[in-house]
């Protein structure tokens, strides 16, 4: 009687997170589902049961090579934001001695993940720009005779741009499973005659392996997902999946869109369960 | 004390030049949006003047800023409260494994690493094809909690999974009830971590871009109205804006941390008040 009763109370305290997540999570994911079936006329779509969308999306080489271009992207942009996050956690972690300046400086690094990403994306115009400071810069020490184009609306700028928005995603989980490993075995390794460099690959990465999985689920769904940092930092002249999708969106072709998202929804799970496979996300709480 | 090594130093130079990269580029254009009437978007400085914080007053010159802003801050107070109560319910819940937990878990988990352009486009079909108008303070107040719930929830399991039982025992061992247990023993002890998850749910509102992309409607929220004027303002205007906001941010981040601070230290000197009665 009285589990009943325990029960009834966890599903009531549960009952507003359950019913947000099932209208705007679960509904919109399910009417994508459907819609993709859908067929679109100039003004209206229609609903159907057609694979056209699917179709055309396989049958087009386009679909191909931005559905690369995301990969090298999240994996680019994965690859710096773990070794610039690892780094920066580990000075956090075991080189600063008082608590508080550890929180200190953890703070002063994510103070800018609540301030505007498209803020941040616009700062970067003054830095890279044809006459930006680093050409400036460069120029002025007669590294380079002419100002660099590749610098702003490239490939370059768009993963700068994904470094500088998502390496958080990196430093916290990475700091947050280094503040619990047992001092003790740091210093079991070093009385085993473990040099600092040792101690680091052998005892620390290992025991760091869950903050790095979850790191790297942020940064690869959040760039698998992007379209808005393609957008801004490419200056409309790269595309990624969610261009994609926002394109079709933009020419009201939602059945099309929705067929989009629907394929990148598949990928990112997949990508998401393959990593899954090495962690126990709620152990890591 | 020990003497560092040699890789302190090193670490050191490398962990203050992510602080420049983190916070260079915004300090630039802080700079910039003090730019004289003649200047461009980049260095030199022609002249200091505020010109362009006075442009941005000037209604038609970059659209509805202010009423976008005003709309972005009621929208961010809305969501946060929502955020606050709900995440607290639900961390409330989880502590005890009722039938369903979890997949709601993993619904969560769901909510943080689906692509936020899917919610916005499912939301905006699933009210245009009810016939419903989208709005902010609907279609797009909902799309804002799939992304701010979870980060609360989660910051409610960091508080629970440290949280000492005991103190919830000693309170029904003196004949408390469920209520009064909540009410005068386990939230006075969360209530600093509120503060967290207040100033997720209030800063990611106020940022999110993607997910209120198709779901505002056509009252813009001021991410929405920023990303419009990139598109065809040239001028430092930009830049003070974008410094505007910023300031704005970090006013609001401050009061939270401060808070959070303030209850802190109040904490600490007043020690347990027990016997003091409710």
């Amino acid at each position: 009687m009285k589990h009943a009763r325990e029960t009834v109370i966890g599903w009531l305290q549960a009952a507003p997170l359950t019913l947000v997540l099932l209208g705007f999570l679960v509904a919109p994911i399910v009417t994508i589902f459907i819609v993709s079936f859908w067929q679109a006329t100039e003004f209206s779509i229609i609903p159907a049961f057609s694979f056209e969308n699917y179709e055309f999306l396989f049958g087009s080489p386009v679909t191909y090579k931005v559905f690369m271009a995301t990969f090298r992207y999240a994996f680019l942009t994965w690859a710096f934001t773990l070794a610039i996050g690892f780094t920066v956690a580990y000075y956090l972690a075991f080189h600063i001695r008082s608590q508080t300046m550890q929180i200190a400086l953890f703070l002063l690094c994510t103070i800018p993940f609540w301030t505007s990403n498209i803020i941040r994306m616009i700062s970067w115009i003054p830095f890279l720009g044809r006459n930006g400071i680093a050409n400036q810069t460069l120029m002025s020490w007669g590294v380079i005779d002419q100002p660099l184009e590749w610098l702003l609306y490239s490939d370059f700028s768009v993963i700068l741009a994904f470094v500088h928005l998502y390496t958080l995603f990196m430093v916290v989980p990475i700091f947050n499973t280094m503040m619990r490993i047992d001092r003790n075995l740091l210093e079991a390794a070093r009385d085993n005659g473990a040099s600092g460099f040792q101690t680091l690959i052998h005892v620390i990465v290992p025991l760091t392996k869950p903050g790095i999985m979850i790191g790297t689920i942020f940064v690869l769904t959040l760039v698998m997902g992007d379209f808005i940092t393609v957008r801004f930092m490419s200056g409309s002249q790269r595309a990624n999946v969610g261009r994609l999708i926002s394109n079709d969106i933009s020419l009201l072709q939602y059945p099309s869109a929705a067929a989009t998202a629907v394929v990148l929804l598949c990928t990112v799970l997949i990508v998401i369960g393959i990593l899954l496979r090495f962690v126990n996300i709620r152990k890591e709480l | 004390m020990e003497k560092r090594p040699r890789s302190f130093y090193v670490l050191s130079l490398f962990f203050a030049l992510f602080v420049l990269f983190l916070y260079g580029p915004t300090l630039t254009i802080g700079i910039l949006s003090f730019q004289g009437p003649e200047g461009g978007l980049t260095f030199p400085m022609r002249g200091v003047s505020l010109n362009w914080f006075h442009e941005l007053f000037q209604q038609q010159a970059v659209g509805d800023i202010w009423g976008a802003f005003r709309r972005s801050f009621a929208l961010g107070l809305m969501v946060m409260v929502t955020t606050v109560v709900v995440s607290v319910m639900a961390g409330l819940a989880f502590r005890k494994k009722f039938p369903g937990s979890g997949l709601l878990f993993y619904l969560t988990i769901a909510s943080l690493v689906i692509p936020s352009i899917l919610i916005s486009l499912g939301v905006g079909l699933i009210f245009n094809q009810l016939g419903l108008k989208v709005h902010w303070a609907t279609s797009g107040f909902g799309s804002q909690l799939t992304w701010t719930l979870p980060f609360g929830l989660l910051i409610m399991f960091a508080v629970f999974n440290r949280f000492d039982k005991s103190y919830e025992e000693a309170a029904r061992d003196q004949g408390a009830t469920a209520w009064q247990t909540i009410r005068y023993v386990v939230l006075p002890i969360i209530a600093p971590s509120l503060i967290g998850v207040a100033l997720f749910g209030f800063t990611l509102s106020y940022d999110e871009f993607a997910r209120t992309l198709l779901t505002a409607g056509s009252y813009n929220t001021l991410p929405l109205e920023i990303y419009g004027i990139t598109t065809n303002v040239t001028t430092p205007v930009i830049y003070a804006l974008g410094t505007l906001t910023t300031a704005f941010s970090l006013l609001i981040i401050g009061a939270f941390l401060l808070t959070a601070w303030v209850m802190a230290r109040r904490r600490a000197r007043h020690g347990s008040d027990a016997g003091k009665g409710v």
